[in-house]
């Protein structure tokens, strides 16, 4: 029988995972994929949760973080094509004006 | 033979956040990525909530997807020149593993504690999932449903601005 810690565990996997991206690869792309897995992994913990306690309020924030990824996307874009506008490239390791 | 279908999907979904993290070429990411939300769908699906599970297809691997995937095709990315930090890979290791390991400790020894409802798989199955959803936002969460509108009003404006052409 599939209990709620099968859930939790395999979010608690994808989070990680998803960490890992974000910490090694350089391509600001991919990194914003690898926060996407992270956030995915969250909404899978939450709605596991909710399920469990038989409660629906979990349910409503998968709802609320799906509008605010939603919003980071199209941000995050934007940001990423103008930057690739001024340096033609989205390699993370260009972004460093602010730096001193 | 739900126990033996979970730990398939369980294994595919592992299986593409691994394509995700480790492909070179950004669209393979990016199909690895469709992947594994289909199999979370799968997930929502298995655990009653219906809804949430063709909200994750259309949102996530209908419109962001296409959006990623867009804009990967527009700046015309190729594979990533492979420089080799192996430090800077070491620590990440390292950190993604410890925060994994104290996950696994919180769920195995941790106990789940917290307000439970009266929404059993016998309401939602007689009474139907996005009834449910619906009533609950549009009584109890109102005001942070119109907040959330706001929200994606100001990011398209903001990405309309971000993007244009003279900036």
């Amino acid at each position: 029988m599939i209990s709620v810690y099968h859930y939790m565990t395999i979010a608690a996997i994808l989070f990680a995972m998803g960490t890992y991206g974000v910490l090694t690869r350089k391509n600001a792309i991919v990194i914003f994929m690898c926060i996407e897995l992270m956030l995915n992994s969250v909404n899978l913990t939450f709605i596991a949760l909710s399920r469990h306690l038989n409660n629906m309020d979990g349910q409503i924030f998968v709802f609320f973080v799906m509008t605010v990824a939603a919003a980071e996307a199209a941000v995050g874009l934007a940001l990423m094509i103008s930057f690739f506008r001024n340096r033609e490239s989205i390699d993370v390791e260009e972004i460093d004006l602010l730096k001193w | 033979m739900e126990t033996i279908f979970f730990y398939i999907i369980a294994l595919v979904a592992l299986g593409s956040g691994l394509i995700v993290v480790l492909c070179k070429s950004p669209v393979n990411s990016a199909l690895g990525l469709v992947n594994t939300f289909f199999c979370l769908a799968v997930f929502y699906v298995m655990l009653y909530a219906p809804f949430m599970a063709a909200v994750q297809i259309m949102v996530y691997a209908g419109a962001i997807m296409v959006l990623i995937l867009f804009v990967i095709m527009l700046l015309n990315l190729g594979t990533e020149a492979r420089k080799r930090y192996t430090h800077g890979v070491v620590w990440a290791a390292l950190a993604s593993l410890l925060s994994l390991v104290t996950f696994l400790v919180f769920i195995k020894k941790g106990q789940i504690t917290g307000a439970a409802g009266d929404i059993t798989k016998d309401v939602v199955m007689s009474v139907g999932h996005t009834e449910l959803i619906g009533k609950t936002m549009f009584t109890e969460f109102l005001l942070p449903f119109e907040i959330a509108s706001i929200l994606l009003l100001v990011a398209i404006v903001g990405a309309v601005v971000l993007a244009k052409k003279e900036v």
